[in-house]
C-alpha cells in the first residue's frame, strides 16, 4: 500500500485555554472518502480548517501528499512553513464551506474562473470552458451570468462546489455543506456529490450531519468526540453495529430525530 | 451694498472654498487608504508610525494643526504659502479620520470571504484587491460622504490664515458694509447647498454601488 | 532665530499663561456640553412629535445646523444677534454656538437611542396606563442612556477640539492666548506646540473617562428618582 495522502502525527491544537486536539493521529488513503460525524464542538471542522491552512497547529506534524503541510525543510531542519510553502501546499486542497462564501461582487462564472486564471494562470478561454462544463455538471448552466445574491441556498452551494472543483484539487474538503440549507434543498446539493464520485475518483474528507448520506457515500466513517476519534470503520458497521457507547448514544439521538 | 453685489463677492469666495475641497479631498483619500492599510497589514514599526499620525491628528484640533503648519513650520525653514498649508492641514486632518473608515470597512467584510480566498489559493495581495476591497469600498461610501461634508465645513477655518474663501469674504464684507444679517445668512445657505449637493452625489453613488454588490460591484 | 532650538525657559514662562487660558477652554466645553445635551433632547423629542410639520421642520433645522460650518455659525451669532438687540459676551456666544451645533449632532444619537428601546416596553407602559412623561422618565430614558454614552462622549470631545474657533471672536481661550504670546515674542513654536499637546492630553484623558463611565454604568439601567 502506498503512503497515505493525509497523515496527522501527534497534532496539538488549542484555542486559548481550550484544547481541541491534545495528541491527534489520523490517516487518509488516496481516493478514500472519509466522513466525519460527531457532536458539535468536537473538533470536526477544525480538522478540515487545519488542512486548508485556515488554522495553524500548536504541535505535531501533518503530511499532505508526501510533504509536511505546516513545516518545511530548511538547513536540514523542519521549520514553520512560510507563505510560499503554504501556497504550494494549498494547490492539493479544495474546500466547500458551510456558508458558501461565494464572492458577492462577481458573477457565478467569474466566481469559478477567477482563481484558475489568477492563481494558476489558466487562459480566460480555458477557464470559461471549464466553468461552463462544471456549471453543467452541477445543473446550473443557465446561471453563469447571475450574481450569488440572486440564487437560492442550494444553488449557491452548487456554485461553491463548482468553484472548488475548478482548481482541480486532489483532496476535496466538505465542511457541513448542507447545514445552512433548508431541508428541501439538501438533496440537490448531495446529488451533485453523488454524481461526482460516480464519475471520478477523489480523496474526500467530509464533515456532515446527514447520516444516510455518510453511510451511502463513504469508504470509512469516523465518529469524533472531544477532539478524538472514538470509533471508526466501514459505514455499515458503524451505523448498524457500533461498539462504543458514545457512538450508540449519538446515533440514537440522530435516528430518533429523523 | 446691493444684494446682488454681495452675492457675487461671496460667489468668488465660494469658488476658493470649492478649490480647497477639490485639492484636500484627494489628499485625504490617499492618506486614509495608505495609513488605513498600513495600520491593518504593515509590520510593527510602520504600524506605529500610522498610529502616531492617526492619534495625533484625531487628538488635536484642526485649527491648531492649521496654525502649526502655517506659523510654526517656517521656524524649521519650511515656508509654505497659505493655500498649501490649508490643503495639507485639512487633507491630513480629514485623512486621519478616513483611516478608521477604511479599516472599519475592511474589517466589516465577512471572514468567510477571506477564508474562501485562502482556500482558492489567492496570494495576499489578490485577496485584498480582488476579494476584500471591492466589497469594502461599498461599505466606505456613506462614512466617506460624511467626512467630505466635514471637510467642506472645515474649509471655513482657512479664513483665519487670510485665505479669501467664502467665510473670509463674508467676514470682510461684514466688517465694511455692516449688512451682517444678509451676508452671513447667504453664506450659511451657500454652505448648506454645497453639503446637500455633495450628499445627493454620495447617495447616488451608494445606491449605484450597493446595487452593484448584488450585480457586480467593482469587479473588473 | 533658529526654530530647531526648543527654548525651555520660554516654554516654562508661557505654560502658566496657557494653562490659565485652558480654564476658559474647559469652561466653554462644559457649558457647551450641558447646552448641547438639552438642545439635543429637545430636537430628538420634537422629531418624535405627532405633528408632521414639526417633524419635518426640525429635521431640516438639524440638517442645516449640521451641514454648515461652526465658525460661520459663531460669526452669525456674534455679529447678527446684536441687530436684534441681543448682545452677548464672546463666552456666551461661544457656548450658544457650540451647544446648538453639537445639539444637532446629539439629537441623532438620542433619537436612535430612544428608537433602540423595544416596542414591547412602550406597549407595556401603555398597558400599565403610565403617562407619556412617566414612560420617558421611568421606562425609556433609564434604559436608553447607557448605549448613548460612547457616541455622546465622542461628540463632546469633538466639541472640545473645536473650541479654538472661539478665538475668532476674541475669546481668550488656549489658542488665542498662544497666538498673542506668539505675536508678542515672534516665536510660535513653543506656544502652538504646547496648545496642541494639551489638546492631545485632554482628549486622551476624556476618552478614558468616558470609557470608565460607560463601564461603570449599570447595564440594566437605573431608576430616575
Amino acid at each position: 500500500m502506498s503512503a497515505p495522502i493525509i497523515e496527522f502525527k501527534n497534532v496539538k491544537k488549542c484555542f486559548g485555554d481550550t484544547v481541541i486536539f491534545s495528541d491527534f493521529n489520523f490517516k487518509v488513503e488516496e481516493n478514500e472518502i472519509v466522513s466525519i460525524i460527531g457532536p458539535s464542538g468536537s473538533g470536526k471542522s477544525t480538522l478540515l480548517r487545519i488542512l486548508m491552512t485556515l488554522e495553524g497547529i500548536d504541535g505535531g506534524y501533518i503530511n499532505v501528499a508526501g510533504e509536511s503541510l505546516w513545516h518545511m525543510p530548511w538547513q536540514g531542519q523542519y521549520v514553520p512553513a512560510n507563505s510560499k510553502h503554504l501556497h504550494k501546499m494549498r494547490n492539493h486542497l479544495g474546500m466547500v464551506f458551510q456558508h458558501f462564501n461565494l464572492f458577492p461582487h462577481m458573477t457565478v462564472k467569474r466566481n469559478i474562473t477567477e482563481a484558475p486564471m489568477r492563481v494558476k494562470g489558466v487562459s480566460r478561454q480555458d477557464a470559461e470552458e471549464l466553468a461552463e462544463k462544471l456549471l453543467a455538471l452541477v445543473g446550473l448552466a443557465d446561471k453563469a451570468d447571475s450574481y450569488p445574491n440572486d440564487l437560492s441556498g442550494g444553488q449557491k452551494q452548487r456554485v461553491g462546489i463548482a468553484r472548488a472543483l475548478a482548481m482541480k484539487p486532489s483532496i476535496l474538503l466538505l465542511d457541513e455543506i448542507t447545514s445552512a440549507l433548508d431541508p428541501e434543498l439538501v438533496d440537490e446539493v448531495l446529488d451533485v456529490i453523488r454524481n461526482l464520485v460516480k464519475e471520478e475518483s477523489f480523496t474526500m474528507l467530509l464533515v456532515t450531519h446527514e447520516m444516510y448520506f455518510a453511510r451511502e457515500i463513504s469508504d470509512r466513517v469516523c465518529f469524533f468526540d472531544k477532539g478524538a476519534i472514538v470509533e471508526e470503520g466501514e459505514p455499515e458497521i458503524i451505523f448498524t453495529a457500533p461498539k462504543e457507547e458514545r457512538t450508540k448514544a449519538f446515533l440514537n439521538a440522530y435516528i430518533g430525530q429523523s | 451694498m446691493e444684494f446682488g453685489e454681495i452675492v457675487s463677492v461671496l460667489l468668488q469666495g465660494a469658488i476658493v472654498t470649492i478649490k480647497i475641497v477639490a485639492m484636500a479631498l484627494p489628499l485625504a483619500t490617499i492618506m486614509a487608504f495608505v495609513f488605513g492599510l498600513v495600520r491593518l497589514y504593515a509590520p510593527a514599526p510602520f504600524k506605529q508610525v500610522a498610529i502616531v499620525y492617526i492619534e495625533f491628528f484625531r487628538g488635536t484640533s484642526a485649527l491648531i494643526q492649521l496654525y502649526w503648519i502655517y506659523f510654526v513650520l517656517p521656524f524649521f525653514g519650511i515656508t509654505i504659502d497659505a493655500m498649501t498649508a490649508a490643503v495639507v492641514a485639512l487633507g491630513l486632518n480629514i485623512g486621519s479620520y478616513g483611516t478608521e473608515v477604511v479599516r472599519g470597512a475592511i474589517q466589516a467584510v465577512p471572514k468567510g470571504q477571506y477564508e474562501a480566498s485562502v482556500a482558492l489559493n489567492f496570494t495576499a495581495s489578490q485577496r485584498l484587491w480582488r476579494v476584500i476591497m471591492p466589497q469594502a469600498l461599498v461599505n466606505m461610501i456613506p462614512p466617506f460622504g460624511n467626512l467630505a461634508i466635514e471637510l467642506v465645513k472645515a474649509t471655513s477655518l482657512v479664513s483665519l490664515i487670510t485665505i479669501g474663501d467664502l467665510t473670509f469674504k463674508a467676514k470682510s464684507l461684514a466688517d465694511t458694509t455692516l449688512q451682517v444679517g444678509e451676508i452671513f445668512g447667504v453664506v450659511l445657505v451657500f454652505y448648506f447647498v454645497m453639503a446637500q449637493v455633495l450628499m445627493l452625489f454620495i447617495k447616488r453613488l451608494e445606491k449605484y454601488l450597493s446595487k452593484g454588490l448584488g450585480r457586480g460591484g467593482f469587479s473588473s | 532665530m533658529n526654530g530647531f532650538d526648543w527654548d525651555w525657559a520660554f516654554t516654562w514662562d508661557v505654560l502658566p499663561m496657557i494653562l490659565s487660558a485652558a480654564k476658559v477652554t474647559l469652561l466653554a466645553t462644559l457649558l457647551g456640553s450641558i447646552f448641547a445635551i438639552i438642545m439635543g433632547l429637545v430636537f430628538a423629542l420634537l422629531r418624535r412629535s405627532k405633528s408632521r410639520l414639526t417633524r419635518t421642520s426640525v429635521y431640516w433645522i438639524v440638517e442645516f445646523i449640521r451641514s454648515t460650518p461652526l465658525l460661520v455659525q459663531i460669526f452669525f451669532l456674534y455679529y447678527v444677534m446684536p441687530e436684534f438687540g441681543i448682545s452677548m459676551s464672546p463666552l456666551a456666544t461661544g457656548v450658544f454656538a457650540l451647544g446648538l451645533h453639537y445639539g444637532a449632532y446629539l439629537s441623532e444619537v438620542f433619537r436612535s437611542g430612544i428608537d433602540g428601546i423595544e416596542k414591547g416596553q412602550w406597549e407595556a407602559s401603555r398597558a400599565l396606563n403610565l403617562s407619556i412623561i412617566d414612560t420617558y422618565r421611568d421606562i425609556v430614558l433609564p434604559q436608553a442612556i447607557r448605549p448613548m454614552i460612547p457616541a455622546t462622549g465622542n461628540y463632546i470631545i469633538a466639541m472640545f477640539k473645536e473650541t479654538p474657533q472661539l478665538s475668532a471672536i476674541t475669546l481668550l481661550e488656549m489658542l488665542q492666548m498662544a497666538k498673542i504670546i506668539g505675536s508678542e515674542n515672534f516665536r510660535y513654536l513653543e506656544p502652538f506646540t504646547l496648545v496642541g499637546l494639551l489638546y492631545l492630553v485632554f482628549s486622551i484623558v476624556a476618552a478614558y473617562g468616558i470609557y470608565q463611565i460607560e463601564k461603570r454604568f449599570p447595564k440594566e439601567g437605573f431608576s430616575l428618582k
